[in-house]
């Protein structure tokens, strides 16, 4: 595999038409309801400082509050297991799995999930697995990644999904009906809910106080996998903890509210132990996986910490300009657009993308949208300066990745040449001179003038026309 | 390996971390969410009903009239219930035989039938609720022995039963009101209408997985 650039990812997808008019449509009606919903703008304020506290807190407490966590869940009858890298998730998911004689799964939405590639991995040992989320479903027949968090198959419109599912599930005949199209994956999807021998699901928020899992979703597809078979198995990023079970309603109503523009999504599911004797249904075991896969380090940090924050609503992407225009699948990552950007290379080192943190205007939309605040701007900032820093191995794994000799060079001279008021002097002089007659697409100046108009010098520099005018030089 | 793994993680959040100050949290912007109760009655239909979902208001004992009224006119041929609840044992009292042309009732108590098997395979179901939310249209269920989790799922056809003295002005409400922390159930729901998706091309779909329908009854 080639390896992964957000350029040239953005570039093949700005040509795409069809991906476009499908981005506009869905991201401006998803804006539309956010803002519908959010009408009271002292309200909102009000929610995310609320929520921005929940969030910091969780984050300061973290170490106890998963030791209160395991410890609550254990008491409760869950089993918790920890991993350290998405490797080591994916040897628990197997083990468990294994003890268990399952060979079929069925998956509600999960992006951790999608972080440790488990399918792929669970494939590879020969046991099925099923993503049964509707759009999940559809991009797992079309061998894709997510394009979105909320809605992963935002990028293909009606008729591309009612040719997949025509040319993919055996006995269906083309139709353009919606309402058909999910009748057709509820009867496949049935069959399966039933007979799977294991579920497996993300975790939207893990309540350490009650040791309660809580997934939010509209389908039942969440409910369905976590219900129906014998062993329930959920993954979750040790970020995800809160503290205090009254901490979920506020960051349950930013994220629905953000996410879909929904006063809450249809189904909102608590999860506080296996079946207990007596009951009828509900998995006879869960398993709670506790990945860290890098994000201990970016707690280490205060500036990149409120990374953590993050509840996965996807307001910031909807609300992106760059998002909007080139869609998911350009950032060829779990997680696109603005929290991708900074959560992914912190992730998986700027070594591997360090390209990310550039793939945005700082425009603020994001930071503005966000309900829990994250300085996302500032902390591209910071992920940009530590890929070009001079050190290599900063607090930021593969730090110093994208330093370039020649660009510290000219950065060098920049410095140099603002710093001494003769030395600014006679190259501004200079250049006014002899600057339109450098050559933009050629040289030194090719890298920068790719994706920019050259400027033009003005013949007389503003020293030389303020003097002119007899302002005084002080 | 998950022991030292855990430890390791639990190491570096500790150094990492060190003594970072932990904010405290404001609460006031749910707590001032407070309407009269016939205000959070028209809410909770309102919201409901703009998902999709059918809100009945009938009296406390005239819901199972109300229910039958409802049920005669749909292709529905079963009602899975739960007898031995309080609103299993009146809809037993007052149901009538099978030539009524009224859905035959399968309880879910029933030996030697595997509720599994059953719950997939009916065309409806009737549960309690424990309560509601006003400001988003939501009921909540807590399942039990009796009324299991998947009844609120697997039929196409779900009938909740709520009492209006239980609706609450919010889900932070609730949870503090009720006392939630000191005891949580394997399995509390909130439900807010029928299953749904978007996720082709934004068109709204009903009934993807679980129900197509949900009829509330608002006893009041």
């Amino acid at each position: 595999m080639t390896k992964a650039d957000f350029r040239a990812g953005a570039a093949r997808a700005v040509g795409d038409v069809q991906l476009r008019s499908n981005f506009r449509r869905a991201m401006d009606g998803l804006m539309e309801k956010r803002a519908a919903q959010f009408a009271d703008g002292e309200e909102l304020e009000r929610l995310r400082t609320l929520g921005e506290s929940i969030r910091s807190r969780s984050l300061a407490r973290l170490p106890e509050l998963l030791v209160q966590l395991e410890n609550n869940c254990r008491e409760n009858g869950i089993q918790v297991h920890w991993a350290e890298t998405a490797e080591d998730g994916n040897r628990i998911v197997l083990d468990i799995l294994k003890r268990r004689n399952a060979k079929t799964l069925v998956k509600g939405k999960s992006m951790v999930s999608e972080e440790m590639e488990l399918n792929h991995f669970l494939e590879a040992q020969g046991i099925e697995t099923l993503e049964s989320d509707l759009g999940e479903y559809i991009i797992q027949l079309a061998q894709e990644m997510p394009s979105h968090i909320v809605m992963p198959v935002i990028h293909r419109n009606t008729a591309q999904i009612a040719e997949l599912m025509e040319r993919k599930i055996a006995g269906v005949s083309y139709t353009e009906n919606p309402d058909e199209l999910c009748r057709i994956a509820r009867k496949v999807l049935r069959e399966k809910f039933y007979k799977a021998d294991a579920g497996i699901s993300g975790v939207n928020f893990a309540v350490a106080e009650t040791g309660t899992l809580c997934l939010v979703e509209n389908e039942g597809n969440g409910r369905m996998s976590t219900t129906a078979p014998k062993t329930h198995i959920a993954v979750m990023g040790i970020e995800k903890v809160v503290e205090h079970l009254q901490d979920v309603p506020p960051l349950l109503s930013l994220l629905t509210r953000s996410a879909t523009g929904q006063p809450i999504t249809t189904y909102f599911n608590m999860i506080s132990s296996p079946r207990r004797p007596g009951e009828q249904d509900g998995p006879q075991e869960v398993h709670l996986v506790l990945l860290d896969n890098g994000r201990s380090r970016i707690l280490a940090d205060p500036e990149l910490r409120p990374t953590l924050r993050c509840i996965r609503c996807g307001a910031c992407m909807n609300h992106c300009p760059v998002y909007t225009r080139v869609g998911g699948h350009a950032y060829q990552a779990v997680i696109p657009g603005p929290i991708g950007e900074i959560l992914t290379p912190q992730l998986r080192g700027l070594d591997v993308r360090g390209d990310m943190p550039f793939g945005s205007t700082l425009c603020n939309a994001c930071v503005e949208v966000c309900p829990v605040r994250i300085p996302i701007v500032d902390i591209l900032l910071r992920l940009r300066a530590e890929a070009n820093s001079p050190e290599q191995g900063g607090s930021v794994k593969g730090a110093g990745a994208k330093r370039e000799g020649k660009e510290a060079m000219a950065w060098k001279g920049w410095q140099a040449m603002h710093a001494s008021g003769a030395v600014y002097n006679g190259l501004s002089r200079l250049l006014a001179k002899t600057g339109n007659m450098m050559p933009g697409s050629v040289g030194p100046l090719k890298a920068w003038t790719a994706t920019r108009t050259k400027p033009r010098f003005a013949a007389r520099t503003l020293h030389q026309m303020t003097r002119k005018r007899g302002i005084p030089d002080e | 390996m998950s022991d030292q793994s855990r430890n390791r993680i639990l190491e570096r959040m500790r150094e990492g971390l060190q003594a970072t100050p932990h904010p405290g949290s404001d609460f006031s912007v749910l707590a001032e969410k407070q309407w009269p109760p016939e205000a959070r009655v028209k809410m909770l239909r309102q919201r409901l009903e703009s998902v999709n979902g059918q809100v009945h208001l009938c009296s406390r004992e005239g819901w199972v009239a109300e229910l039958q009224n409802l049920l005669s006119g749909k292709a529905v041929s079963n009602l899975l219930y739960a007898p031995g609840t309080e609103h299993g044992s009146e809809l037993e009292r007052s149901w009538p035989g099978d030539d009524a042309g009224l859905p035959s009732l399968l309880s879910t108590m029933e030996e030697d039938v595997d509720f599994r098997e059953r719950v997939f395979d009916v065309d409806a179901s009737l549960t309690g609720t424990i309560g509601g939310i006003a400001e988003t249209g939501t009921l909540i269920l807590w399942p039990t022995p009796r009324e299991p989790r998947l009844m609120s799922l697997a039929p196409p056809v779900h009938v909740a039963l709520l009492d209006a003295v239980n609706i609450h002005n919010t889900f932070w409400e609730a949870i503090n009101q009720r006392q939630w922390a000191d005891g949580m159930p394997t399995n509390a729901l909130l439900i807010s209408g029928p299953s749904k998706t978007a996720d082709i091309e934004q068109h709204l779909s009903y009934g993807v997985h679980g129900p197509k329908e949900l009829i509330v009854l608002i006893r009041e």
